[in-house]
């Protein structure tokens, strides 16, 4: 066999323990009873927020503006449970030596990175039907037509090539667990800039411009042409959904992340080993006692 | 398979202007067991962490298992094992779960003569944690936790297993269990082990060879026997006369009890030569080392 075939069989045999290994993993968190509570929880709370503001309307039009956030909404956990929630689980990992193990394993890195992209995926789209369905639901005015899943979908497989990655190289960067509160804050910041909550329109030209950098925003904005009536997008900016820019825009971020996260993940892999585990369980514990 | 598993050659590490390690020799032969002694900061956990792939030398020779562990590729790191101190991972999977998954990753890496993985039921019944087969991993007690992390270390029959204090914080029917299952995995698989420990009494019991560790050096390698007999520690002698007790060390035991004899005769009760063991010689080196 050639390298190249040898590389080939080399990349398969990873990929398999490492989708059976986000399987697995998948189970644990929809079996694990406080993984779950979590998860029903937040989107119980999501729904219950959104259909409090059902009575107040979309300034300028008689839309509800609950059914408006919806989408937003399911945009902005795209970015929450690709991004942060990955974050997360690497951070974690690392304090607890799970990364460490899959250092130590043959080809364990491969498919540990494989894994988390699997679990990270599944649990998303867990999150996203959840929402939508209890969305369906509660809010006429939201809405799935043939053409808007098709965009749904679209915008959703690039919602987690845009955020996953970009979640690896985050969560490799991150020393510490103490560290996730420097992730958390500028993700609730770019939150508030980003359209989710309230049309983004309404806020200063700036804050626009910097809410265009970030996915959250054409991941909202993705999602609300997926799932809104067409004349709603008088209140985006230009009065388009403008679904090419938020091609071009989640691709842009999908590239990065994925240039950015394998020599990122590999030169912190690089500096794991058993003393800093150790090290790492010591400040822990001096944190909690 | 050759018969050096590991061979180290002036191994020297810096941690910035520190140096830790200041060019240590030592070869581990095939299917031998070795024990790595030596005060916190002696270098130990440096040392075994080169070995093992996970940390770059300043300087040195390092071969383990016919490569350079810095450059080494998937096929040597299924050929090794691991069981470090502080593990905690994978809480929410259970045992046999787990080791059936990790089992996985060493299937193609087996060879005529060394089949991998080990079966899974048969390795939780080498460790016995067959009770536990199908519990949570989270919710293993401190010891059952520790046979888990050694199942893991030998899952892919490891010929090189790394064992960095096995037995820290362990009650002492658990660290028998432990020994144990030690001695049945070096019987019955021939693996070559090295190990670290505080423990001297755990080192005497398991190694054929040890290695202190002093100041980044290595000041004694040998058997447990070897060492307590060729270091100058002193031998104990204990007695009574008339129901007082005495206690005097001393490098001539045998011409100090005649002496004794001499003097009282029957009247010297309770008699006890105690000949130095491995803790008296790692003493005596460790504080020579220290002045």
């Amino acid at each position: 066999m050639n390298g190249t075939g040898v590389r080939a069989v080399n990349g398969l045999h990873v990929a398999r323990i490492g989708a059976a290994r986000g399987g697995l993993e998948l189970r644990h968190t929809l079996t694990y009873w406080p993984d779950l509570v979590q998860t029903l929880v937040v989107a119980g709370a999501q729904i219950v927020v959104l259909f409090v503001m059902r009575g107040n309307h979309v300034p300028g039009t008689t839309f509800s503006l609950g059914s408006l956030t919806l989408p937003s909404v399911i945009g902005m956990n795209f970015a929450f449970t690709g991004m942060l929630g990955v974050v997360g689980l690497i951070t974690v990992d690392r304090e607890d030596g799970t990364l460490l193990r899959a250092k130590a394993t043959p080809d364990g890195m491969g498919a540990y990175v494989i894994g988390k992209i699997v679990l990270a995926s599944a649990t998303t789209l867990f999150g996203v039907v959840l929402t939508l369905a209890l969305g369906l639901i509660a809010f006429p005015g939201v809405v799935l037509t043939l053409p808007g899943t098709a965009t749904l979908v679209w915008v959703g497989a690039l919602g987690l090539l845009a955020t996953i990655p970009i979640g690896i190289t985050t969560g490799s960067l991150i020393p510490d667990p103490r560290f996730l509160g420097v992730v958390i804050l500028p993700f609730g910041g770019i939150t508030a800039i980003s359209g989710i909550f309230y049309p983004i329109t309404h806020l200063p030209g700036w804050l626009q411009a910097i809410g265009q950098v970030f996915p959250m925003y054409w991941l909202g904005l993705g999602m609300r042409a997926a799932l809104l009536p067409s004349h709603l997008a008088s209140v985006e900016i230009n009065g388009s959904w403008r679904l090419p820019l938020v091609f071009v825009a989640l691709a842009g971020w999908a590239v990065l992340g994925l240039a950015a996260a394998p020599p990122v993940l590999r030169r912190m892999a690089r500096r794991e080993s058993g003393s800093r585990v150790a090290a790492r369980r010591e400040r822990a514990m001096l944190r909690r006692t | 398979m050759s018969d050096v598993a590991a061979e180290v050659r002036d191994l020297r590490m810096r941690y910035g202007t520190v140096d830790v390690l200041h060019g240590i020799d030592f070869e581990i032969r095939t299917g031998e067991v070795v024990a790595l002694l030596g005060p916190n900061g002696a270098g130990k956990t440096t040392t075994i962490e080169i070995l093992e792939g996970f940390r770059a030398r300043s300087a040195g020779q390092v071969t383990v298992l016919g490569s350079d562990p810095e450059h080494a590729d998937e096929r040597w790191r299924a050929r090794l094992g691991i069981v470090l101190q502080s593990w905690r991972d994978h809480t929410k999977w259970r045992v046999s779960e787990l080791l059936h998954h990790l089992g996985g990753y060493y299937a193609r890496y087996a060879t005529p003569e060394l089949p991998r993985p080990w079966d899974t039921a048969e390795l939780i019944e080498l460790v016995g944690l067959t009770a536990q087969a199908g519990a949570r991993i989270g919710a293993l007690s401190g010891g059952q936790r520790r046979r888990l992390d050694v199942a893991i270390g030998i899952v892919g029959r490891p010929e090189l297993l790394f064992l960095d204090e096995p037995t820290a914080g362990f009650d002492p029917a658990a660290r028998r269990e432990f020994h144990e299952l030690v001695h049945r995995l070096t019987d019955r698989e021939q693996a070559t082990v090295l190990l670290t420990t505080h423990d001297l009494a755990e080192a005497e019991k398991l190694a054929d060879r040890v290695l202190i560790l002093g100041g980044g050096r290595i000041i004694a390698n040998g058997s447990p026997d070897e060492l307590a007999l060729s270091l100058s520690a002193q031998a104990e002698v204990r007695w009574t006369v008339d129901g007082r007790r005495f206690v005097h060390p001393t490098d001539q035991a045998t011409a100090f009890t005649r002496t004794l004899f001499a003097q009282y005769g029957e009247a010297v009760e309770n008699l006890e030569v105690r000949r130095p063991n491995l803790e008296d010689t790692y003493m005596t080196l460790v504080q020579e080392y220290e002045h």
